[in-house]
């Protein structure tokens, strides 16, 4: 398996976009699956299904085997230190909100300050946004330059005594900007600041270490690391696991229930509620495994060579504005193109088989700062190469045709 | 569904040149709306009369081609109009995007009918069918406004 046929391993490649080779260029939204990935899930359906962690026959004793090496495999590859600091969750989302909602009801009170970016995805606003109207807690906004990045003098000159927790992402889904997270905890540590990294647009393309990050919490989405939808990650240091109440409440999370009191279980039982993804968490290791097999310093590599000849590219086009130019960029490459809308390039890139995303990238903040409602967005996944972003770049030409009458 | 079927020249100037854009003066009533998953924006007004006569209407809005020429278009069409006009042809244009079915108001003429039907190629396109009809949706409840 190499990278550089790499296609061949996804599918979905195989077919025609209205009649064109597909040009994938939306992995910040969602990544495509490889075949093992995909096997996995219908093979599990097939031979092995049964709900994990309760029933004591065969299958269940099978399936939650094969559901807590995924637990094993992921902790071995965020480098862990412990397998309960591993949460399943239904995406970086509710990983976020877990934290907000658990960390927020025991720690943050009126006046509290929690510190995030201007960059941040409303998943990493929103929920702390709750805490600001139940709470009455303040949310402080680290300022993105003109380049596109945060700098560590903006979190620095944001910090205070009040300051509780600093919420921020790994890499920006709209600039690109890979941000300094290891500098970012270092700082929070001195201060004793929990540091939660919204790992989104991160894991799927660096390699991420708990030990050397040093964060706190580090939210993941699998659906955009070659897996399947619906399945996140929360990794929680080990000292919070026992300090944080519940999330939600149900089956599985408990100790003992009694009509006057109820002991909850331990993590991660403790924050995985109800029956869990379970197809997904086991296909997953398949993706664990995939990028693995392939290393993500390669795959990271590849990536930045793509999208370095698609930033080289793009900007020989003079009605091209890209947007950001951060001092490290990850896998996303913004735009606009002078007097067409971004919906109307994303709905004429398709025609070529070149899927784009337009749309505020659910960072309105980001936007407003900007000055621009919509930006297009091409994203760059392992399976991309620069026959893509040449193919993009004709489609752009061909916009530029259609909108020239 | 051919690309040019839904970029047709009269959209295409539309939203190139969109007709009546800004505040109109005197207006009595207005009604805005956003597309939360793209950020377009619609803001309507329009000036009614004692006989419940249209006598001005204009928007401001920002989006893409598809939604400024629907707007655009609307308030050609609209402008100098009754209300039970603008009810029947927000009607007649909302179940030609949703149903398919043909423009029905015979008091419009053959290029006014050409006009309203270049955007039925939405249709086809169901992440831009909003686009289309966000601007008739808000010109309706900014007539029930009052």
């Amino acid at each position: 398996m190499e990278i550089k046929n790499i296609k061949k391993e996804f599918p979905i490649f195989t077919q025609k976009i209205n009649g064109k080779s597909l040009v994938y260029l939306d992995s910040a939204n969602s990544s495509q699956k490889p075949k093992v990935v995909i096997d996995r899930i219908s093979n599990f359906y097939e031979t092995e299904y049964s709900n994990v962690g309760r029933s004591v026959h065969s299958l269940a004793v099978k399936a939650t085997n094969r559901f807590e090496a995924t637990r094993d495999l992921v902790k071995k590859y965020m480098n862990a230190a412990h397998r309960e600091e591993i949460i399943f969750t239904k995406g970086a989302t509710e990983s976020i909100n877990l934290v907000a909602s658990t960390y927020g009801k025991k720690h943050i009170n009126k006046g509290d300050e929690i510190l995030i970016t201007e960059l941040e995805h409303h998943s990493n606003y929103v929920p702390w946004h709750f805490l600001r109207s139940e709470k009455g807690a303040v949310i402080k906004f680290a300022s993105v330059n003109e380049n596109g990045d945060v700098e560590i003098d903006e979190i620095k000159k944001l910090i205070s005594n009040k300051t509780k927790i600093i919420a921020i992402t790994h890499i920006s889904n709209v600039t690109g900007a890979v941000l300094p997270i290891k500098q970012i905890v270092d700082l929070a540590k001195e201060k004793n600041i929990p540091v939660l990294i919204d790992g989104t647009q991160g894991a799927p393309h660096s390699y991420i270490d708990m030990q050397n990050i040093g964060c706190d919490f580090y939210a993941v989405s699998c659906h955009k690391m070659y897996g399947p939808n619906g399945l996140g990650i929360l990794y929680a240091k080990k000292k919070w696991l026992d300090d944080l109440p519940p999330y939600q409440g149900g089956g599985g999370m408990i100790n003992e229930v009694k009509k006057d009191d109820i002991t909850f279980a331990e993590s991660p039982a403790k924050f995985e509620a109800g029956t869990t993804q379970t197809a997904e968490v086991v296909s997953f290791a398949e993706s664990i495994n995939f990028i693995e097999k392939l290393g993500i310093k390669n795959i990271a590599s590849h990536e930045n060579e793509v999208l370095e000849y698609g930033f080289e590219t793009l900007r020989k086009n003079n009605s091209i504005n890209i947007i950001g130019n951060p001092r490290n960029r990850g896998s996303v490459l913004c735009f606009t193109l002078k007097d067409i809308h971004p919906h109307d390039i994303a709905t004429i890139l398709d025609d070529d088989g070149v899927a784009i995303r337009a749309g505020h990238h659910c960072c309105q903040i980001l936007h407003e700062k900007l000055g621009l409602p919509a930006t297009a967005r091409a994203s760059i996944g392992v399976y991309n190469d620069k026959d893509d972003i040449d193919k993009l770049s004709e489609a752009i030409k061909k916009c530029q045709k259609v909108f020239q009458g | 569904m051919e690309l040019k079927e839904l970029y047709q020249e009269i959209i295409l100037d539309h939203g190139k040149n969109p007709r009546n854009k800004g505040k109109c003066e005197g207006y009595t009533n207005d009604a805005k709306a956003h597309n939360p998953l793209c950020g377009d924006k619609v803001h309507i007004f329009l000036k009614l009369n004692n006989e419940k006569l249209v006598e001005d209407l204009s928007f401001e809005g920002e989006g893409c081609a598809i939604s400024l020429a629907s707007a655009s278009i609307l308030t050609e069409l609209t402008k100098g109009k009754d209300l039970s006009f603008i009810k029947k042809i927000s009607d007649d244009f909302l179940s030609m995007i949703k149903n398919k079915s043909k423009i029905t108001l015979n008091s419009l003429t053959e290029d006014q009918v050409t006009t309203i039907t270049s955007l039925s190629g939405v249709q086809e396109f169901p992440m831009r069918v909003k686009c289309a009809t966000m601007a008739w949706h808000t010109l309706l409840s900014a007539v029930e406004k009052k």
